[in-house]
């Protein structure tokens, strides 16, 4: 790892990486582009982020908005499952504690997977292999990073079992993942991702699989570990309840680009673009009154072939038409500071956005 | 688990009890039906009815149908005796009955041609098992590839041509062209290299054949496998690529392929008709060819009833190694 | 079934607002009326395939859905809310029990028997992708109702689908379209204009946003209202979501384990839940809100997981995570009743409520483990609202006894004489109060 810090002090080299950022993990306008029959699916397409160690991150969106292909994309799994010529095309940059990513040898990547930054999936069950018990996967990621003999991997993995809460360690670290409950194999799929101590953790959707009590529990022990191990965490979700639980700031993914990014409370009490007001609104809440009606987002999310000239939400916008000279339609809206620490996309004014936030849309919600 | 092998290994015999039967009528019944009288074929056109009523009562041929079944299972376990015309012949366990034709007892031809056809099946086995799932990884890794098209249209051939043109073709190469082989069948007793020589023809035509098929299921099986998420999360766990594949992916692709192999071994040690016939071994195969020939019902019987031991036998063996492979067939 | 539609309309106020008259049936009026509603899958085992157990997927539960009302279903997976669904629109043959479609008897009619009926039940299922044949156009997949029941709408068919399309909002252009060239939401539109050709009394909606995006889910759920609004349609709907349920629904029942544990309308369910359980689950349920983030310690977590309903728990399946559960839990199953107008529960310690077995104090072993997961505010809150409400209880049937009109307080009355007969819960009559839950 030391000695892969020379492609970030290598300032001007034709792939343009620029010096290693002072945050634990930066992005710099990550696009992950796949190939297909129909065209070019720019699943991520210009996308930046810092993340600090200790802080959480939340990744929203709706399905095809990108966020789990940034997820698979930093941890270099985005051409995972391809074979053959269409691999996907990856370009920017992610920086990890100092080392740039996309332009280090593979294998020196491979080696920071599962030691440095790990990931848990959506579904357990499918996640982990059914041949296999629970031990014997643990040990497989413990031995892959640790030159230690399978009895201590396997007295790691018991250890780590019983730290997620899961009862009778030792005996149950001889099951199979299809002996265990949603809950339990969830549980034993974060012990698998942490057994390396990583310093970060990638949450993709950890709890849309499971059932209301069992991700509060979940959710309660993602929380713990983060505090107890102080890793950065990124969780991608399309809940903004998950996102309200854990992130620290929370960054809107709409078709492949962020739309807006800030703090927590920011993007909850003063959303500044119109697609995040649309998530709020579309949300039955059971922390207020019970709405008449739902404020629900017209049409459907793009295409992420064709998606749209301009602003990529202006199709289903029902302020498109406010910018002038039908800006919405033809220039793409740059991220802009509209607060601090706080960014969204937008072409409408602060002002007028302040305004349509606090007259017309928050008093609904 | 054990309870399942029982109640498989029951439905097996009932399953061969049935097969018996269905063939018993088929070669009692349809000649009965067409006017055929197999006494008489047994004794040959120009015998005198004495003889034929003899042979008739010797075999039992003019008992019901249920009572010859039992007789023939009778004659496997226990042995048997025939008795009619005068003459009484004792036929030791196993019986299977004497052929119409030659006379022999069939339990002797059986064996003899047993081992030939066995060496056939399990040597073309290895051979296809090697070559297809092999060239069927190497497809899936590089789909789309030169080699991955390439590969897949030997298949497509392999698949498509039939024994006797490859086979033909085959022998008209190396044993009539650059006379490599001289083609001739010789028992493993006498000579190994000599045996060797003479198998490794018709191994390479009846694995071309199988290795296609293999090559095929093993591609779109990895394909599949590829694409599942442990297979992602043994990626992101840090796993080298060859590690990903060659076990955490091998492993569930080998399910599968592990049932085609079975339900072919089986099928295969019945007879690789085609294949024997092509290369003059003298297998089951050839057997039950000149079996269906002739109308020579004991050895067509003692045939099929040899093939659906060994499927069967190979489906159980399947199951067990399922088991073995997956946990959770294991323990359901 | 006895009551009349005027009393019903009566005496069940609110439930129904907004709703408009169905083809024949009064809103109020009961429209679907199960009792003792069982479906246990057998489990067969061994050499010779005997039956050695028996999924019990749902197991006893009685409910009744009002003409124009919706009743949402809410539970986790495996309490057996999807079967229940499948037993009442029939697809599922019911171990024992019945099920009463406008009084009459369905519980075990035949393919032929049930025909009629299906114009009338029709159902929405969670998956717009698998529930869709893909080889044909949305035009015959949502005339095809119109086929099976040898029913010519007036101007035709496909005049009748194009008005269903632009019903449910789509394009009636899109008649012979395929389903793939839909996005998610739109398939799901097309479910429901296909469940709506026959102009059915009742819908069942099993899961029917949870397959899609969130700001798709608002489109669907304010469709299904206007819906209802229009056609005056009887919803059941399904849904391990809470907020969607409590959103559509008037009245709602939680399921655990096969059981109805607890079944009122909205506005109670939500504000006081009396079932530990639905305590539990809405706390659970993650705020939209970072800034009660810190405030969590109202949730309440539930240790392990939910039993599996092959043997399930004795007594009160939930004692096993409970944190209220004492010697009672184990052993008698506390059975469904109306502890408040409005409100049935099962529980011998009621949230918000006065408790029902109040002899019984020593907690299990498991309730303490349990007990040590929820936050000692909402410990004592609970039973500082339990002690309130049973002093409450104390001068209302005080009241009661002293007035002549006890609309208001019988309720309360009646639920302290059930207090006093907490074992034999059976008699706890509602005595003409509300005329729904008597056998």
């Amino acid at each position: 790892m030391t000695e892969l810090s020379k492609s970030g002090a290598a300032v001007g080299e034709p792939t343009g990486t620029s010096p290693a950022p002072s945050s634990f993990l930066e992005v710099r306008d990550l696009k992950v582009h796949f190939p297909t029959d129909d065209g070019l699916v720019k699943s991520v397409d210009g996308l930046s982020f810092k993340l600090e160690k200790g802080k959480t991150l939340g990744i929203v969106g709706e399905s095809g908005s990108g966020k789990s292909v940034t997820s698979l994309g930093i941890m270099g799994l985005h051409t995972a499952g391809q074979y053959g010529k269409r691999k996907a095309q990856i370009s920017g940059e992610i920086w990890l504690d100092g080392t740039e990513l996309l332009s280090a040898d593979p294998d020196e990547v491979r080696k920071l997977r599962g030691r440095q930054m790990s990931m848990i999936f959506q579904d357990p069950l499918s996640a982990l292999h059914p041949y296999y018990t629970i031990g014997q996967q643990i040990v497989e990621a413990y031995r892959t990073h640790h030159d230690v003999d399978k009895k201590a991997a396997k007295r790691r993995a018991v250890e780590m079992l019983e730290r997620v809460g899961i009862p009778q360690p030792d005996k149950r670290v001889d099951s199979y993942p299809h002996e265990f409950s949603g809950g339990m194999r969830q549980r034993a799929m974060i012990a698998m991702s942490l057994v390396n101590n990583p310093e970060l953790l990638i949450a993709d959707e950890p709890t849309t699989a499971l059932d209301v009590t069992v991700q509060a529990q979940i959710l309660d022990l993602i929380r713990d570990l983060q505090k107890e191990f102080g890793s950065a965490v990124v969780v991608i979700t399309h809940d903004l309840g998950v996102v309200a639980e854990l992130a620290d700031d929370i960054l809107v993914m709409y078709g492949g680009r962020c739309v807006e990014r800030g703090p927590a409370e920011k993007v909850f009490y003063e959303p500044r673009h119109p697609y995040t007001w649309g998530l709020l609104g579309s949300m039955p809440r059971l922390d207020r009154e019970q709405q008449d009606r739902l404020i629900p987002v017209k049409g459907s999310p793009p295409s992420l072939i064709n998606v749209p000239s301009g602003c990529a939400f202006n199709p289903r916008c029902p302020y498109a038409d406010i910018p002038k000279d039908d800006l919405t339609r033809t220039v793409r809206p740059e991220l802009t500071e509209v607060g601090s620490q706080h960014w969204a996309a937008c072409h409408m004014s602060q002002e007028q956005r302040e305004r349509i936030w606090t007259e017309e849309i928050a008093p609904k919600l | 688990m054990l309870a399942y092998l029982i109640r498989r290994l029951f439905a097996a015999a009932v399953m061969l009890v049935v097969i018996v039967m269905v063939v018993f009528c088929i070669f009692f019944l349809v000649p009965k039906w067409a006017g055929v009288d197999i006494a008489t074929s047994f004794v040959g056109k120009q015998a005198d009815p004495a003889a034929v009523e003899a042979v008739r009562q010797k075999l039992g041929l003019g008992d019901p149908i249920y009572a010859q079944v039992w007789e023939f299972f009778k004659g496997i376990f226990v042995g048997r005796t025939y008795s009619g015309g005068g003459d009484v012949t004792q036929c030791s366990a196993p019986c299977f009955g004497y052929s119409f034709r030659s006379e022999q007892a069939v339990w002797p031809v059986l064996t003899d041609r047993f081992p030939v056809t066995l060496g056939l099946a399990l040597g073309a086995a290895v051979l296809w098992l090697i070559l297809g799932v092999a060239a069927g990884v190497l497809s899936a890794l590089k789909r789309g590839s030169f080699w991955d098209r390439g590969a897949m249209v030997v298949a497509l051939a392999g698949v498509s041509l039939p024994i006797y043109f490859t086979g033909m073709l085959s022998l008209a190469i190396f044993v009539f062209g650059l006379k490599l082989f001289d083609g001739q069948y010789v028992p493993l007793e006498e000579s190994f290299t000599g045996w060797f020589g003479g198998m490794i023809l018709p191994w390479i035509t009846l694995a071309f054949l199988y290795a296609a098929m293999y090559a095929r299921i093993t591609r779109a099986t990895m394909l599949e496998i590829l694409g599942e998420d442990y297979i992602r999360t043994a990626r992101a766990k840090g796993l080298k690529e060859q590690t990903v594949i060659g076990k955490h992916a091998m492993r569930s692709t080998m399910t599968p392929i592990l049932t085609m192999l079975g339900m072919d071994l089986g099928a295969l040690i019945g007879g690789a008709i085609l294949t024997e016939t092509t290369f003059s071994l003298p297998g089951l195969g050839q057997a039950v060819l000149n079996g269906i020939k002739t109308q020579d019902l004991p050895i067509i019987l003692g045939v099929t009833l040899i093939t659906s031991v060994a499927v069967l036998v190979a489906n159980l063996v399947v199951d067990v190694l399922y088991a073995v492979i997956d946990p959770r067939v294991r323990l359901s | 079934m006895s009551e009349t539609p005027k009393d019903a309309a009566v005496t069940i106020p609110a439930q129904s607002a907004g709703a408009r008259l169905t083809k024949d049936a009064a809103p109020g009026e009961t429209l679907l009326k199960v009792t003792g509603l069982q479906k246990h899958f057998p489990i067969r085992k061994g050499l010779l395939q005997r039956q050695v157990g028996a999924v019990r997927a749902v197991d006893g539960i009685d409910f009744e859905v009002k003409s124009g009302e919706t009743l949402g279903v809410v539970g986790e997976s495996g309490c057996g809310k999807s079967t229940m669904g499948r037993l009442i629109t029939r697809l599922l043959e019911p171990t024992a029990g019945q099920v009463e479609f406008e009084g009459k008897d369905i519980t075990h009619l035949g393919v032929g028997g049930m025909r009629p009926l299906r114009r009338d039940v029709q159902m929405i299922f969670q998956d717009p992708y698998s529930s869709l044949n893909p080889r044909h156009t949305i035009g015959t997949i949502i005339g095809a109702p119109f086929k099976l029941q040898n029913v010519t709408p007036e101007g035709g068919v496909k005049k009748e689908v194009q008005r269903l399309l632009s019903v449910v909002g789509l394009n009636p252009e899109h008649y012979n379209r395929y389903p793939h060239e839909f996005s998610g939401g739109q398939r799901q539109r097309i479910g429901i204009a296909r469940a709506l050709a026959l102009n059915p009394k009742l819908v069942v909606a099993d899961e029917p946003v949870s397959a899609l995006d969130v700001s798709i889910q608002a489109q669907v759920v304010n469709l299904l209202d206007d819906l209802q609004q229009e056609l005056g349609l009887t919803y059941v709907i399904i849904a391990h979501d809470l907020s969607v349920v409590r959103h559509v629904s008037d009245r709602i029942a939680v399921m655990y384990l096969g059981k109805i544990v607890e079944l009122a309308d909205r506005e109670s369910l939500y504000k006081a839940p009396m079932h530990p359980y639905t305590k539990a689950l809405m706390s659970a349920v993650p705020i939209p809100d970072p800034r009660r983030r810190n405030a969590k310690s109202e949730r309440i977590l539930l240790k392990g997981d939910v039993p599996s309903p092959i043997s399930p728990p004795s007594g009160c399946r939930f004692h096993t995570r409970c944190w209220k559960a004492t010697q009672i839990c184990t052993t008698v199953e506390p059975p469904l009743v109306e502890l408040k107008p409005g409100q049935q529960v099962a529980c011998h310690h009621p949230e918000n409520f006065e408790d029902q077995a109040p002899q019984d104090t020593v907690l299990l072993t498991a309730a303490k483990e349990a007990a040590a997961l929820v936050a000692d505010e909402v410990l004592a809150e609970s039973a500082e609202t339990s002690a309130a409400v049973a002093a409450e209880v104390e001068t209302a049937s005080a009241e009661a006894e002293a007035e002549t009109d006890a609309e208001t307080a019988s309720a309360e009355a009646e639920a302290e004489t059930d207090a006093e007969a907490a074992t034999d819960a059976e008699t706890a009559s509602t005595e003409g109060e509300t005329p729904s839950k008597e056998k």
